[in-house]
């Protein structure tokens, strides 16, 4: 053991000569306590995702909770991402504008500010704030409902609760994403030419021919659908959270939170590699 | 007692041989981490049977209702439902099973977000597919009707009392008429005016669909009531099983103690 290791410490901070005390295996032992329940989340996830995967792929289908949550997922968020995208868009213009005009390339600017918003912050700015609305919200109900025993009670009712409560709402997010990616794209497309138009004449027409020269499908495409897994992650994650949840309204506060904070954190992971398999497998 | 319909979990060879145990616990233990809840219990309900489970708090009581529903599984020992053992089966499995049970939560589980009505309609909804809207419809009428709910269709669960709670829970685990009941203290947090309308209600129940009822309870008075047999659990173990009176005779300091109350 290090020297270190057999350096007591009183309460009032000060070492205490003739004292032994461990703070290396203290430290060791919530070390392995935390890489222990690093894996045994993992694990959990995992087993979670199997029976969500497998409940969800046999009948009975639960069509009238998928619309019900496409509604939730889709139409309810639909302005805030639009919100969001539009305000993307204008910063890309502004930041787009500067920049081109000091490096002289000033006729760049609609191609910028396409594939900026399209290829890279439309996807990620629409997962992120789809992460917040929606991950907090299905986190935060079904931990409601699972501290409540509702749960227990739709399985006592002979009802697959991972059927009803977490596929409907993975399948809507997973569906979801890739068209509300769409309209903040759209919206943002639109603020950022506005945003030039305001400064400098520029047709919407010529807008769209100049962004779009030479633009094809593997350009906008994959970006957009790989949204179908930050939807995933999205939806996976949270209802694990509050399928799990317990300790009451604490629990419940938590699991909204950890929703939030892990969907988001495995959302820009995610992209780190969608990113990169993009650019492998779509040239 | 009831005879066997042809929509009986029952076998008929156990139905015909008068061995109609609906619910059997087996040599049951089960234990939450180091605390051990369960003890190698053994119990039997019979078709129109009700039987009280008493004991102190903590004793698994609730624990033991939801082995048998199936929402958690023993550490060892069987329970069979009908004859089955539903240890080894999937949640789709149990399924099948489970819609022969019905299960009133202690603070009753009530859908907050869905009318006191669709709560009754849920497992309708799901399982009785077969039916129109109007037809689901009467049928949720009538058993509110029949739990003494009338004209509160569409009010939701937070604005009714937690004895109207109770009768909601208790016609949404009617609704799938079925053969054994399950009830987890139907009268804790009641005042004793809506204790009795519950136990009557029970009572009523049990004489029309000759089920086989498990009630979890901790009201003497109430177990009294509405039960042919009780159960004292003590340690994970029951201590005594018998009628009232044989409670009452028994010389078990515990028994003595419990009867106090």
């Amino acid at each position: 053991m290090s020297d270190l290791a057999v350096t007591a410490v009183t309460a009032n901070g000060r070492n205490a000569p003739g004292k032994r005390a461990m703070p290396f295996a203290a430290v060791s032992a919530s070390a392995t306590a935390f890489i222990g329940d690093f894996f045994e989340w993992f694990g959990n996830l995992g087993i979670f995702f199997w029976r969500v995967l497998r409940a969800g792929l046999t009948p009975p289908y639960e069509w009238r909770e998928l619309v019900r949550q496409l509604d939730e997922v889709g139409s309810k968020s639909l302005p805030l991402v639009a919100l969001a995208g539009a305000a993307i868009g204008v910063v890309i213009s502004l930041e787009a504008r500067y920049s081109l005009s000091r490096f002289g390339a000033k006729s760049m600017f609609p191609a910028t500010l396409v594939y900026s918003v399209i290829q890279v912050m439309g996807p990620i700015i629409t997962g992120l704030v789809v992460s917040g609305r929606v991950g907090a919200g299905i986190g935060a109900e079904l931990a409601s409902m699972k501290v409540t025993e509702q749960i227990d009670a739709i399985e006592a009712s002979a009802i697959n609760p991972y059927r009803l409560l977490a596929a409907t709402r993975i399948l809507a997010c997973i569906l979801m994403l890739p068209l509300l990616t769409i309209a903040a794209d759209a919206c943002g497309l639109l603020t950022g030419w506005f945003a030039q138009a305001l400064v400098e004449p520029l047709s919407f027409h010529q807008f769209v021919e100049s962004g779009f020269k030479g633009a094809t499908f593997n350009a906008f495409l994959p970006p957009t659908f790989k949204t179908m897994v930050y939807g995933l992650i999205i939806g996976l994650i949270a209802c694990f959270q509050g399928m799990r949840t317990r300790g009451g309204a604490e629990g419940v506060g938590r699991a909204a939170t950890n929703s939030v904070v892990l969907a988001s954190l495995f959302l820009i992971l995610a992209d780190v590699v969608l990113v990169k398999f993009i650019l492998v497998v779509f040239p | 007692m009831a005879t066997a319909q042809s929509t009986s979990m029952l076998p008929d060879e156990l139905v015909d041989s008068g061995r109609a145990s609906v619910v059997a616990v087996e040599a049951v233990h089960k234990s939450f981490g180091a605390h051990k809840v369960l003890n190698g219990i053994n119990l039997t309900v019979n078709r129109g049977e009700t039987l009280a489970v008493l004991g102190r708090s903590g004793t698994g009581k609730s624990v033991l209702l939801r082995l048998i529903v199936g929402l958690d599984k023993p550490d060892s020992g069987s329970i069979r439902i009908g004859g089955e053992d539903i240890a080894g089966l999937t949640i789709d499995q149990l399924g099948g099973i489970r819609k022969k049970m019905g299960f009133l939560f202690q603070h009753a589980a009530l859908y907050d977000s869905l009318s006191v009505a669709d709560n009754v309609a849920f497992p309708l909804q799901h399982h009785s597919k077969e039916l129109s809207k109007s037809e689901r419809s009467d049928r949720v009428s009538q058993l509110l009707l029949e739990v003494g709910l009338d004209g509160n269709l569409d009010r939701m669960p937070s604005d009714i009392s937690g004895g109207m709670q109770k009768r909601v829970g208790l016609a949404r685990a009617l609704a799938l008429k079925p053969e054994i009941l399950l009830l987890d203290e139907p009268t804790a947090g009641l005042d004793p005016i809506s204790s009795r309308e519950i136990d009557e209600l029970i009572l009523k129940l049990q004489k029309e669909r000759q089920m086989a009822s498990i009630v979890v309870t901790h009201d003497l008075f109430s177990a009294k009531t509405i039960s042919n047999r009780l159960a004292l659990l003590d340690q994970g173990n029951v201590v005594i099983e018998g009628s009232f009176e044989d409670l009452e005779r028994s010389d078990i300091a515990f028994v003595k103690e419990f009867l106090k109350q």
